[in-house]
């Protein structure tokens, strides 16, 4: 079995299906990229996973374990971190304290959490912010802040929800280069993102989503050649002109 | 003016200033987790003192011994009031949060009235009777443990939010509980220990007051509504807050009261919150 499988999940919000029986396989070590246009049901697919919805049908194994409709708290303890798409900090708190909670749930006592949590500042070159209030940094600051959090827990899994939206070409490039260091540290990542130029020099494989349903599974190469994929992108004319040459 | 006078006065309102803290840090970190005022506080206050009372009566128990029955016997309640009760109205509109403790407020006055009827009763002869003497200064010796006691169990609280794990999850949670979960922590269970902690301060502070105030079915009445003010002056949420606005209240009512008049010190209370609200809505030490 894989590092994690979804088998035929589904999550309906009333009339509109969300997310179609989606199978999903998640190889350990993998850097998988998740992406698909506006509404194609992606950061529901990362909800439903990580413990914010329960699917409707199907289900979801971690490490071979149905860990479907499990809470967050259990997901999180069970080796699953992730981030969200709109930045939630602990605005009250400084740097080092937001990552300190996350410290703590390998590292009961205060002083080892802190060690550890100042460990993480430190590959997430967070180091030079650690007691500077988290709800006063910039956006590119909170964004990696909470990645670092994330880490904080020592997931073995990290779903980033689209970690790079809202930074700008710079910032973009620190962020994939910290994304491929951590991976290349073994951590297993799900990125999920909308601009594909950020997922194809990254991932290793993509998956893509239309409409809540998975189009396509495959390297970034053939993806991006792929004419459902650039239908769903760019709409029916592009893909026909674009198998004509 | 004689300065014995004005220290003994000074001393009697720090003295209840302290009971003010207890009650208002445990009222305040409910608070400060949940967003949600426990207006049942004063009534967890008032059964703290007839469980004293009664194991005084029935089994002899000193309150100094039952201090920690009454303590855990009102986390019991706080727990349960969370699990029975706040547990349902977590994302309800707030007039359904207020009138759900509120009723429990009613419900627990009444409830003490037909089972104890409105009598005043009183435990006469424990171990902390009598007074002492520091410098020409008369202090009851039940006010005296009774501050200690406020002093010492809103340290322990305070040693236990900042510096331990479960402590810091629960001001996690206080500060946003999807993140919270988020950080493997069972937030469910942060609401349960909050409102047991924070209940549990009335229970202690309750049995403190019974050694020297009498007790009846609105006697939380009396300590409570002060004990909003003192939460709403040190800034909603805040234990340090919490405390320094008990105190505050404390001083203002007695020693103000002894300055002008007895009759009036509510009305400084209330006006020193007026200005407060005017000044600094967030409280004196509150944030944002």
């Amino acid at each position: 079995m894989s590092l994690l499988e979804t088998h035929g999940l589904t999550k309906r919000f009333g009339g509109l299906v969300a997310n179609q029986a989606i199978d999903f396989r998640l190889e350990k070590g993998e850097l998988v990229g998740l992406i698909g246009p506006n509404g194609a049901g992606k950061t529901t697919f990362f909800n439903c996973i990580t413990g914010f919805y329960r699917p409707d049908e199907g289900r979801v194994f971690f490490r071979g374990r149905d860990v479907t409709g499990w809470s967050p708290e259990r997901i999180c303890r069970a080796g699953i971190a992730r981030t969200f798409q709109v930045v939630k900090t602990f605005r009250d708190m400084t740097v080092l304290e937001n990552v300190m909670v996350g410290a703590f749930l390998r590292h009961p006592r205060p002083a080892a959490a802190r060690a550890h949590a100042e460990a993480v500042l430190e590959t997430t070159g967070l180091t030079h912010l650690a007691d500077v209030q988290a709800g006063g940094l910039p956006i590119a600051y909170r964004k990696r802040l909470e990645l670092a959090r994330a880490l904080a827990t020592e997931p073995e899994v990290l779903f980033l929800d689209e970690a790079m939206a809202g930074l700008n070409p710079g910032e973009i490039q620190e962020a994939v280069a910290m994304v491929r260091r951590l991976w290349e540290q073994g951590l297993t990542i799900v990125l999920v993102e909308h601009v594909m130029e950020v997922v194809m020099p990254l991932a290793q494989r993509v998956v893509v989503l239309d409409y809540g349903q998975v189009i396509a599974d495959d390297t970034p190469e053939r993806v991006a050649k792929d004419p459902r994929v650039i239908e769903a992108y760019l709409g029916e004319r592009f893909a026909r002109e674009a198998r004509e040459g | 003016m004689d300065l014995t006078i004005l220290a003994q006065t000074v001393a009697s309102g720090l003295l209840i200033g302290l009971v003010f803290s207890l009650l208002a840090v445990g009222l305040t970190l409910i608070f400060g987790v949940m967003d949600i005022v426990n207006f049942a506080h004063g009534e967890f206050l008032m059964l703290a003192m007839y469980v004293t009372y009664w194991l005084w009566v029935l089994w002899g128990m000193d309150p100094l011994f039952s201090l920690p029955i009454s303590a855990l016997v009102m986390f019991i309640l706080g727990a349960l009031t969370y699990l029975l009760v706040i547990r349902y109205v977590l994302d309800a509109p707030m007039l359904a949060q207020i009138f759900s403790t509120f009723g429990l407020m009613i419900f627990l006055r009444f409830l003490a009235q037909v089972l104890w009827t409105e009598d005043y009763r009183r435990i006469r002869g424990s171990l902390l009777e009598g007074r002492i003497e520091i410098a020409g200064v008369f202090l009851g010796r039940p006010e005296v443990a009774a501050a200690l006691g406020g002093i010492i169990t809103t340290a322990i609280l305070y040693w236990f939010l900042k510096g331990t794990r479960l402590g810091w999850a629960l001001e996690a949670t206080a500060e946003d509980r999807t993140v919270a979960a988020l950080m493997g922590i069972n937030t469910e269970w942060m609401f349960t220990l909050a409102w047991g902690i924070g209940s549990a301060c009335a229970g202690i502070a309750g049995t403190l007051l019974a050694t020297f105030y009498p007790i009846f079915p609105e006697a939380g009445a009396v300590f409570v509504l002060v004990t909003y003010v003192a939460v709403a002056l040190g800034g909603f949420g805040n234990i340090t807050g919490a405390f320094v606005g008990g105190i505050l209240i404390g001083l203002l009512q007695v020693v103000g009261g002894f300055l002008w008049e007895p009759r009036f010190k509510d009305v400084l209370v209330y006006g020193v919150y007026l200005l407060v609200v005017l000044v600094r809505p967030q409280g004196l030490l509150g944030r944002r």
